[in-house]
């Protein structure tokens, strides 16, 4: 199980909070305007990265606030953990 | 290679089981195949062995990085059925318990398919109407699928708890008797030992590091024990297919979570078939050796790890609990994790890639098992002609980008 630093909360364990995968997904700006490829790519693929990996967290039974996380993969262990809006850390597996 | 056979086995006892054979050659690889198959695991040795069986195609090499059904084929917990809502799905998972059915014949290899029955319960309305449905669409496909009421629940598995003033009440179920377990190493072992008698190379401790494409054309791979060329390439790795797109230089619409199962110590025989509850995640059999076979849900974050969290095995021993209150008095022996290649819409991907000549086989997630034979059938055959075959047609990658999901999230009696 995970330990995860809710920046709003502090630390807390993982069965408070929900994955909610990939972060950094841009929605295109103008659906209509891309192929059909472009969305299946927006809306269907994923990184899945093994190693450094960004994802979407939210503390479900605490605060409700959403935050990232940046967590390797292949050891599980979590690198850092940022608000939303701010930029993905660069960090080493 | 010798038969295994009744007399086989005397005259070997004779021996005092000394003299066996090796079941399979461990050859190096040679510079070039015809076809190349990626992950000796189930899927991809089953592939192997149609694609020499059937199109006779042998100059093929099966590459796996670790051991033979060291991935999820050596880690899940074995049911087999083929129950499914639609018509595409009805039909890969049909072809292959009809291949179940005849597989240790096929392969000389006893795979202990046993056709104990797979229950699926019901716990609310919304199951119930869900399973209803799915009953009649499964016979309308002439698929075997029969409801039991609460009462024929507890009369085929009396360990069960179908009091309705319990935590999760039993409604009914479906069952489909055909459907059943099968022992999950004898799997891999059987199709690689039918492979290499048909001329197949299995090459283990070999791991795919890249691809060499030419002009948007497959002509090989590299490898830890050097380059190998081929025309052609099936990749079949499971929860690495991210990881292998990745170095084709494409992206997959799959991620790869932690799935979990645990065994219990083995206890005297008190369960036939297997049951499975959809809405508290858990599925049981019994062993041969008396184990509970026990499976839970998986994480919803990506991880190569191999294991998952604490919490969900807590999670389904406690609804397990109350199904079967006697499990409160086991002890449970053993916990696993494999990971597990998901899709948006809870079903395979069979078939091109945007490379030419790269084929892909994945995408099984939680639920695979069952699929071995008819997918390493639709594969080989895929893989011989160039084409995907009709069953494999529909699974194809690009049905992410034409709309034409096959969405069984919800539909399938969910999971395994
Ligand atoms: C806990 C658990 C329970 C499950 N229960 C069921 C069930 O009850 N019924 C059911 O039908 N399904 C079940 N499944 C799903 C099922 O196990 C899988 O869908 C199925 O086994 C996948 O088979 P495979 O051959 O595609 O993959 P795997 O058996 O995982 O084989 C892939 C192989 O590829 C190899 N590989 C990866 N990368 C490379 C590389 N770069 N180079 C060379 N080789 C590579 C791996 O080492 C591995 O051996 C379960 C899974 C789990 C984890
Ligand atoms: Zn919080």
């Amino acid at each position: 199980m995970f330990l995860i630093d809710c920046p709003y909360c502090g630390t807390r364990q993982q069965t408070e909070f929900h994955c909610h995968g990939e972060a950094h997904i841009a929605r295109p700006k103008d659906p209509d305007a891309v192929s059909d490829a472009e969305w299946a790519d927006y809306m269907f693929n994923r990184s899945n990265t093994k190693g450094v990996f960004y994802e979407r967290w939210v503390h479900n039974h605490g605060c409700r606030r959403w935050f990232n996380v940046a967590r390797d993969t292949v050891s599980d262990r979590i690198l850092a953990v940022y608000r939303m809006g701010e930029q993905p850390p660069k960090v080493k597996s | 290679m010798a038969k295994y056979s009744v007399f086989s086995l005397a005259r070997n006892a004779l021996s005092y089981h000394e003299n066996w054979q090796r079941a399979w050659r461990s050859p190096a690889p040679k510079p070039e195949y015809d076809i190349l198959v990626i992950g000796g695991g189930g899927h991809g040795l089953a592939t192997a062995h149609y694609l020499a069986k059937e199109h006779g195609i042998n100059n093929v090499a099966v590459i796996e990085k670790g051991w033979l059904g060291g991935g999820n084929t050596g880690r899940n917990t074995t049911i087999v059925r083929s129950n499914y809502l639609w018509d595409e799905s009805a039909a890969i998972y049909e072809h292959s318990l009809k291949l179940w059915e005849g597989l240790s014949q096929d392969l000389n290899f006893n795979v202990m398919f046993s056709q104990r029955g797979v229950m699926n319960l019901a716990h609310n309305l919304h199951d119930w109407r869900e399973l209803n449905r799915r009953v009649h669409a499964n016979r309308l496909h002439g698929i075997d699928s029969e409801i039991l009421t609460a009462a024929q629940v507890k009369a085929e598995a009396p360990i069960f708890n179908v009091s309705p003033n319990s935590r999760y009440p039993i409604m009914g179920a479906s069952i489909q008797r055909r459907g059943g377990t099968a022992r999950h190493d004898a799997v891999a072992w059987g199709y690689a030992r039918a492979a290499d008698q048909r001329g197949v190379d299995i090459i283990q401790n070999c791991e795919v590091t890249g691809f060499v494409i030419n002009n948007g054309k497959i002509e090989g791979v590299e490898t830890t024990r050097g380059r190998i060329n081929a025309k052609r390439v099936g990749v079949a790795v499971a929860g690495n297919s991210s990881v292998l797109a990745d170095m084709a230089g494409f992206r997959m619409p799959v991620e790869s979570n932690p799935l979990q199962a645990l065994v219990s110590d083995p206890i005297k025989p008190v369960l036939d078939c297997v049951v499975m509850s959809s809405a508290v995640h858990v599925y049981v059999s019994q062993s041969d050796k008396g184990e509970f076979v026990i499976g839970a849900g998986s994480d919803l974050h990506v991880s190569y790890s191999q294991r998952g969290s604490f919490d969900i095995i807590e999670g389904i021993m406690g609804a397990l609990c109350e199904l079967v209150p006697m499990v409160s008095r086991m002890k449970m022996m053993r916990q696993w994790g494999g990971i597990v290649d998901v899709t948006p819409d809870r079903s395979p991907i069979i078939g091109k890639t945007p490379v030419e000549g790269l084929f892909i086989n994945c995408g099984w997630g939680t639920g695979g098992f069952k699929g071995t034979p008819g997918s390493g059938h639709a594969f080989a055959a895929t893989l011989a002609a160039g084409e995907p075959n009709d069953k494999a047609g529909p699974f194809s990658l690009d049905r992410f980008r034409t709309g034409f999901l096959i969405d069984e999230a919800g539909a399938a009696a969910v999971a395994h």
